[in-house]
């Protein structure tokens, strides 16, 4: 029972972090190694608004949570949108440049010292009892919160125009440029949406655990339940967080703590041999050799 | 390129499958040589040491090209493979005190393993996807090499005594340059006469297009695996030599940061160029003592000086992107044009053949 609720809160932050891997690789084909330094900003910003703030959340939130739209949005147009063109492992490697930028000026603007943002909070995080699982009121949150990203998103995608342009362009870029979709402002939108979810599990992560510089890993891990998930199904990284969250807690539970970190990417290694384009991308997208 | 800036042209297969283009060439490559050779005896015992880093920098950035720059495919798991040579070293030496004739082999060897485990998914996947599995490997290396390490190497790391050949004993700043530079002269070699031969002519076309080089005949799959073999064997190698230069192995030291000084190195030296690894081994060895000077000297805000390290990777960020946006041929690209410039001077275009 415990380990249900450890998976699913696992499970919720996964979910929100590689959404953005998806919601990216599908806007402009790109796999950006800078989406855990991403988190890592979100999180900083939340943290210097809790404190400034003394603790206000409805203040300290929302603007954390505008702050990622907008650096993500900031991030395509100053570094990806002037390399349109350039070949895909070109612009990965600005990812991973813009990436190193943003851990660098973190540690210089906020030092490398370990924040605790739970301190910070106005309540203390109080743990509940439902049968012989222990819950806190956090990862209640964190389940909330992401299921409730993940029904706006799919409504956006699905019942809204700016959705159908969204899928469009994902789709084939040109052939939406040339219906008169401006796929510019699209990828723009998919890449804020991205850095949204990825400062919305930094919220819940940083809170529960710690944040420092070096929290950037952690989202970065998050590309593997996306790959797992499909690259291109924004709906696959649900399976896909559930199967990695489901490796990592069991395996800490009955093989080895230290296992945890590797699982994952063994589990990944293995998706990768045997069904390369993940449980729901579509199968086109690898082309074999 | 198939004319010198000077209108030396090429008139049969001979002389574009020669190794000397000219012989003005190898009388500048034989002076560098001479030069390389004379730098230990006016440098101080300091800068030695850092262009030995080099060195072995040399050797991973020119395996790192291989792969990224010449057959195209993005390898994100370099420090996973230096690890795996190190470790190499820290087990056999560390646990069993194995002499170097038989680390060194056998650090190749595994690292010729490696190098088949992350090439077998190039048969079913490319482009991005190979890249990401190249990372996978990464980390799944990383996390068992740290895990070995807190079992049998005391938490800390497995310290390695100065390797030893019969009675001779290889220590020492000088010793060490005179033996990385004729390492590195033989990795250089191994790379030129590659990429010279049909397996550098494969390795580009598949670059280029690789459905167009299968079209011709060339076997994708086995040229991408065999570049991943080399280039994860001389990799190891060259983690194998850090190991017993540094004389200590620990899996802190192989971050995921190390493997993005390498693509730095070889992006600011310039893709799918030989001289270019060099010169981007060089120039990122030297580049954070330069700026640990720089912010010394200068009027720099304090926490530029406690933070040390993220003022070396931010500027490291800034020159990756400006390279990438600005100049992708890199450094071997400005040399170039630079070497261009007097070839022709006075004049300011090549003459039309």
């Amino acid at each position: 029972m415990q380990l249900a609720v450890n998976v699913l809160v696992l499970t919720a932050l996964y979910a929100l972090m590689a959404e953005g891997f998806v919601l990216i690789y599908r806007a402009s084909r790109v796999f950006s190694l800078a989406h855990g330094d991403l988190m890592m900003l979100g999180g900083y910003v939340f943290f210097t608004c809790l404190v400034a703030t003394g603790g206000n959340l409805w203040v300290s939130v929302p603007i954390a949570l505008a702050a990622g739209f907008l650096i993500g949005v900031a991030v395509y147009l100053a570094g990806i949108r002037p390399l349109a063109g350039y070949p895909v492992a070109s612009i990965v490697l600005v990812t991973v440049a813009i990436g190193i930028l943003i851990r660098s000026v973190a540690t210089l603007v906020w030092s490398g010292q370990v924040r605790y943002p739970a301190h910070a909070l106005p309540f203390k995080d109080t743990p509940h009892q439902l049968g012989n699982a222990v819950f806190s009121t956090l990862d209640l949150a964190s389940l909330a919160a992401a299921l409730v990203f993940f029904v706006f998103l799919v409504a956006l995608l699905q019942r809204t125009a700016l959705g159908v342009r969204m899928r469009a362009a994902a789709e084939n870029p040109r052939l939406a440029a040339n219906s008169g979709i401006n796929i510019h402002r699209v990828i723009a939108l998919s890449w804020g949406l991205a850095c949204f979810g990825a400062t919305l599990a930094a919220l819940f992560y940083t809170t529960r655990v710690n944040l420092e510089p070096d929290s950037w890993l952690v989202g970065l891990r998050a590309f593997v339940p996306a790959l797992i998930g499909g690259m291109n199904s924004p709906l696959g990284v649900l399976p896909g967080a559930l199967i990695v969250a489901l490796v990592e807690v069991l395996a800490a539970q009955y093989l080895d703590p230290v296992m945890v970190n590797s699982a994952p990417f063994l589990v990944l290694l293995l998706a990768l041999w045997v069904r390369p384009w993940g449980l729901f991308g579509t199968r086109e997208e690898v082309v074999r050799v | 390129m198939a004319t010198n800036a000077s209108g030396f042209f090429k008139a049969g297969y001979s002389s574009e499958f020669g190794f000397w283009e000219t012989p003005w060439r190898r009388f500048w490559v034989l002076a560098g040589l001479a030069l390389a050779a004379a730098f230990p005896f006016f440098a101080p015992t300091f800068w030695i040491g850092v262009v030995n880093l080099a060195a072995i920098a040399a050797i991973g950035a020119l395996a790192l090209n291989l792969v990224t720059g010449y057959t195209g495919q993005l390898s994100l798991g370099h420090s996973g493979f230096l690890a795996a040579g190190a470790f190499t070293v820290g087990i056999l030496v560390g646990q069993w005190s194995m002499p170097v004739c038989v680390t060194l082999p056998a650090a190749i060897v595994i690292g010729m393993g490696v190098g088949v485990f992350v090439g077998v998914p190039a048969l079913r996947l490319r482009g991005i996807y190979l890249s990401i599995s190249t990372l996978a490997a990464y980390f799944v290396i990383a996390s068992l090499a740290s895990e070995y390490q807190s079992r049998f190497g005391g938490g800390a790391g497995f310290v390695i005594p100065p390797p030893q050949i019969g009675s001779w004993v290889l220590s020492g700043e000088r010793n060490w340059y005179f033996v990385l530079l004729a390492l590195v002269a033989l990795a250089t070699l191994l790379c030129l006469n590659l990429n010279r031969s049909h397996v550098g002519r494969a390795w580009l076309a598949i670059r280029e297009r690789d459905l167009a080089a299968s079209a011709m005949g060339i076997d994708v799959s086995f040229y991408k695996v065999m570049a991943f073999v080399i280039s994860t064997a001389m990799t190891s190698l060259a983690g194998a030599l850090l190991a017993y230069y540094t004389a200590f192995v620990s899996a802190e030291a192989f971050t995921f940061m190390v493997t993005i000084e390498y693509l730095a190195m070889i992006l600011i030296g310039g893709l799918g160029s030989v001289l270019g690894s060099l010169l981007g081994a060089l120039f990122v060895t030297l580049l954070p003592f330069l700026v640990e000077r720089a912010v010394e000297q200068l009027p720099f805000p304090a926490t530029f000086k406690t933070h040390m390290f993220a003022v070396q990777s931010g500027l490291f960020a800034i020159l990756m992107l400006a390279f990438l946006m600005f100049e992708p041929l890199g450094l071997a690209r400005i040399w170039g044009r630079i070497r261009a410039y007097f070839e022709l001077w006075p004049f300011r275009y090549r003459p039309l053949p």
